[in-house]
């Protein structure tokens, strides 16, 4: 186990280094003027980290396949998502379809 | 701010947030469980929790911890786990608001969830109130949650269970759903960065896939762009 001084020092120095790479959109914002072009680079590369933390949430658990039942609980949300079901309907189902596979034997 | 509570804005803003709170409060409980059930002081996930407020790197750091792994490879495993989160920064910069202390405490509510949610908004004023919403809720909701985890320790069970574990990816398909639909440039780098993502994961850190997603943006602006 750990000892109490080094468990403080990785809380402090993860708080600080997430803190400060939260900090980079607002500090930036403002000073720097950026052509129209790369004024959409930040919204189009949220989109793109959000894609693909969904599809490595949705396939893999500790670099390996993470099991059938948790895609097939995105699928079914996102397949309502698509048809334009509420939000909370998209979300209780996908945990609903995952839950039930489960309880039914489904890894 | 009164009044604004009571328009129908808020109201729906917090109906549609409800979900992703509770879905994070549960997480945040099984977090706290966990790091209590190894052996880690209550302090421990709590303390992280306020300040780090972060869900992946908190769960990767505590795992590495409990797993001997050493405190140099926990921090060093979070920090990259939360590169992204600048990159998410930049996309909301201009919705926290004009003031110092918006944009110093704004900053520290950007996460995953938060950011999908007010991107998928459709004017800045709809933005700027889904982020402070959205936001706050989260954090109360996750510390909450992780507090009661890990004052109720091993009497947890499994939150896969529940199928919980489903429901993250899920809120994302939501979210980004909108974009992905109306914009064919967004769409494709946004798909080539995730078979990337799938590719190296078996092979690099954790952390890393999602960051290398960065890559399809290579392919975003080209010609055929906003559909």
């Amino acid at each position: 186990m750990t000892s109490t001084t080094a468990t403080v020092a990785v809380i402090l120095v993860l708080a600080a280094g997430t803190y400060a790479f939260r900090l980079v959109g607002p500090a930036l914002h403002g000073r720097v003027t950026l052509p129209a072009r790369a004024r959409e680079l930040p919204a189009a590369g949220a989109v793109v980290l959000l894609v693909a933390l969904l599809a490595t949430g949705a396939l893999t658990e500790g670099g390996g396949f993470a099991g059938w039942a948790r895609p097939a609980g995105v699928l079914v949300g996102g397949a309502l998502a698509w048809r334009g079901a509420p939000f909370p309907v998209v979300v209780l189902a996908a945990a609903g379809s995952a839950a039930l596979l489960r309880a039914a034997g489904v890894a | 701010m009164r009044s604004l509570i009571r328009t129908p804005m808020m109201a729906s803003l917090v109906r549609d947030s409800a979900l992703v709170w509770l879905a994070s409060g549960v997480v945040g409980v099984s977090f706290g469980a966990i790091a209590v059930a190894g052996g880690l002081p209550l302090w421990v996930p709590v303390a992280m929790s306020l300040v780090v407020y972060a869900g992946s790197a908190q769960f990767s750091a505590v795992g590495l911890l409990l797993a001997g792994g050493g405190p140099l490879a926990a921090a060093a495993t979070g920090l990259i786990l939360n590169t992204r989160t600048a990159a998410f920064s930049l996309a909301v910069a201009d919705v926290l608001g004009p003031g110092r202390f918006a944009r110093l405490a704004g900053a520290h509510l950007v996460t995953d969830e938060t950011v999908a949610f007010t991107l998928a908004q459709p004017d800045p004023a709809r933005r700027r109130a889904a982020f402070w919403v959205n936001g706050l809720g989260l954090f109360a909701a996750w510390n909450t949650g992780v507090l009661a985890g890990a004052l109720a320790g091993t009497a947890i069970g499994d939150t896969a269970t529940y199928g919980l574990d489903a429901a993250f990816p899920a809120v994302l398909v939501a979210l980004v759903l909108p974009a992905l639909r109306t914009d064919r440039s967004v769409r494709r780098a946004a798909l080539l960065g995730a078979a990337l993502a799938l590719a190296v994961t078996p092979a690099v850190p954790a952390g890393v896939p999602v960051l290398l997603a960065l890559a399809g943006l290579v392919v975003h602006g080209r010609k055929g762009g906003a559909a």
